[in-house]
């Protein structure tokens, strides 16, 4: 079974991220492979390990973002792909899309593609939709449970409304939610291997496509409007204080 | 703006937002409400009472379940003949991936999880918060239609006018569904949160009582569990006093005290209720992204120094286990329950 797993690279998720002179900025906090992605990598390598075949994973970036490549494949996957170009300006959704898919076709004789549920910077969560949308494959997104076997794969969603059970043919386009289980922490080897990795880049050229363009751009970043709220710490006994506060909520018209 | 707003339902109940894009898109012009699925005429009229000038009825069996493939070809086939200016999804696991998909279909980018939109003539800029929510961003679209999914209780809900109606035609099923859907399994049900006026949180100070005495024979985890589920308790009858969700951090749903569907924060659900009440939560920035939105907070923490009390509009210094019965009995006297 060939898997392929799209990771991408962002700010660490305990970064204080702001706005300096209309920049997004994180100071020097550090960039790491997606956390959504982690999941993805896990299930990638849970399918391999019970169904054989190798697992690659794929990031649209620069150079710096091969580290979220290397973290895949410090935990266990068999190889990398990085896909950059210097014709690529800003992407959106769609454009990451139409550059996996066809990356996805390049490689080839793919079976499944694993994605994060969402990338903790954009916040969308709309890419894997829009890769499944693009190579014509069915959709399995937010997949807390997953069972392959020849051709077919089943899985049980986490919805609002609870777990959908679903089957389509092989391949297919997953994303995985978190319920599916914690990933593994990279192994020793395995840092050792994905330093000394060779991480081959694709370009355009490779892929045979133009650089889609960005059609969702971003005129203005603003800070947060300033949470005005001073904490009035209410205190005495536990029942005066919760008298008091349950007066001031009546007051204030929040009940 | 000729407005299209996707009715987002689950077995013929419509999630709220879908009424919320309505009344967006009756600020904007005329609109027309798409409601797709089996047996659902019943929502195609109150769509036409909380204001949908006219309604695109895909009706169908083999709609029966969600299924984005045929879904989104029957909405993107209808969309190109319609040529609308603005298609409105709620922000919902479906409305996300029909967006998603339609966008493709359309040639055309999608903006995500909106909380606010400008419309100058035929020109929309919507503002929309990122890096979970830490900051907020405008976001606008060369291409169109404008594709728009919108967060949850971002926008007024219309009161519904009834008897109030609407031309309703009927349209073909497109395209070819590519999964099967073999049922719902049990398990974790849907917890409302995202719809919740009030959400009562309980974090890993739950668990935090020397008091209590578990049952003999428990090992350490088991009896920390058992701590946690009676804190839980208490957590839910201050709840069902208030009428209100029950929420959790991570750090409880880590340690099993309670199911995942409860998580608030950057990994699990993000809420904007009216009242947020945080007990024994440290207010850590992940949990933060999940309920930074809330109108009022209130932080009961033993901390002083906790930073959930940098976000709270009231905050009581003390412990959980005293405080909060003492708030439930409050609330039952002064609501009069
Ligand atoms: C990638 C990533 C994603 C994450 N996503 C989320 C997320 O979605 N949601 C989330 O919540 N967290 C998330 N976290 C975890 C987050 O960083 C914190 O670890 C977590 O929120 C802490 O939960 P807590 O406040 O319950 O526990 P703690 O931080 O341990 O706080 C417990 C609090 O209870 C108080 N307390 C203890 N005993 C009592 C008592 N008897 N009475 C009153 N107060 C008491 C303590 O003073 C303390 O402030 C994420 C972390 C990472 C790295
Ligand atoms: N630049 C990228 N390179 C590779 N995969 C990506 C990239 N951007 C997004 N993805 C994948 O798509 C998922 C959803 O991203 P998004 O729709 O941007 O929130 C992520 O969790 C990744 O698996």
């Amino acid at each position: 079974m060939k898997i392929v797993v799209c990771v991408k690279q962002v700010p660490d998720s305990a970064a204080k991220v702001t706005v300096e002179n209309g920049k997004v900025t994180w100071g020097d906090a550090p960039l790491v492979i997606n956390p959504w992605d982690e999941f993805a990598v896990e299930a990638a390598l849970r399918q391999k390990e019970a169904l054989g075949g190798t697992v690659t994973a794929v990031t649209i970036g620069g150079e710096g973002t091969k580290d979220a490549l290397k973290h895949a494949l410090a935990m266990g996957a068999d190889d990398a792909i990085l896909v950059n170009d210097p014709a690529l300006g800003t992407l959106d959704t769609q454009a990451v899309a139409q550059l996996l898919a066809a990356a996805i076709k390049k490689i080839g004789g793919v079976e499944m593609v694993f994605f994060g549920r969402q990338a903790i910077d954009g916040d969308s969560g709309i890419v894997p939709a829009q890769t499944a949308r693009l190579l014509g494959w069915p959709s399995l997104t937010l997949a807390s449970v997953i069972q392959a076997e020849a051709g077919a794969v089943r899985v049980e969603r986490s919805t609002e409304e609870g777990r959908q059970i679903v089957k389509a043919k092989l391949p297919a386009v997953l994303s995985v939610a978190k319920d599916y289980g914690e990933p593994r922490y990279p192994s020793f080897m395995g840092i050792r291997k994905a330093q000394r990795a060779e991480i081959p880049t694709l370009a355009l050229a490779d892929l045979g496509i133009p650089a889609p363009a960005a059609v969702v751009t971003w005129p203005e970043v603003m800070n947060l409007p300033a949470r005005d709220v001073k904490c009035e710490i209410i205190g005495g006994t536990p029942e005066e204080a919760a008298n008091a506060l349950v007066d001031k909520l009546i007051a204030e018209k929040v009940l | 703006m000729k407005t299209w707003v996707y009715i987002d339902h689950f077995q013929g109940q419509a999630i709220p937002a879908s009424w919320e894009a309505v009344g967006l898109g009756k600020t904007l012009g005329a609109v027309t409400a798409l409601v797709f699925g089996s047996g659902v005429e019943a929502l195609a009229k109150s769509a036409c009472e909380y204001g949908a000038d006219e309604v695109l009825l895909a009706d169908d069996a083999s709609l029966a379940d969600f299924r984005a493939e045929t879904y989104a070809s029957t909405l993107s086939a209808a969309a190109a003949a319609g040529t609308p200016g603005l298609l409105l999804f709620p922000t919902t696991t479906r409305g996300r991936e029909l967006a998603a998909m339609a966008a493709i279909d359309l040639k055309t980018g999608v903006l995500v999880d909106v909380t606010a939109l400008e419309a100058k003539g035929e020109e929309i800029v919507v503002t929309r918060p990122v890096y979970a929510g830490k900051i907020m961003t405008k976001e606008t679209c060369s291409t169109r239609p404008y594709v728009i999914t919108l967060r949850g209780r971002a926008f007024a809900k219309p009161a519904p006018q009834a008897g109030k109606t609407g031309a309703v035609t009927r349209i073909e099923v497109r395209g070819e569904a590519l999964t099967s859907v073999e049922g719902y399994a049990r398990g974790e049900s849907g917890v409302s949160l995202a719809d919740a006026n009030v959400i009562v949180s309980g974090g890993r100070g739950i668990s935090n009582n020397p008091a209590l005495t578990p049952p003999a024979g428990l090992d350490e985890k088991a009896a920390e569990i058992w701590k946690a589920q009676q804190g839980f308790a208490m957590v839910n009858e201050l709840a069902s006093v208030l009428g209100a969700a029950v929420g959790a951090s991570r750090a409880a749903v880590d340690a099993g005290y309670i199911p995942y569907a409860h998580q608030v924060g950057q990994t699990g659900k993000v809420v904007s209720p009216n009242l947020y009440i945080a007990c024994g939560i440290s207010g850590a920035i992940q949990h933060q992204a999940g309920m930074r939105n809330s109108k009022v907070i209130v932080a009961v923490n033993k901390d002083a120094e906790a930073p959930i009390f940098k976000l709270a509009r009231f905050g009581m210094v003390g412990d959980v286990w005293q405080i909060v019965p003492a708030l439930t009995a409050a609330f039952k006297k002064k609501l009069g329950k």
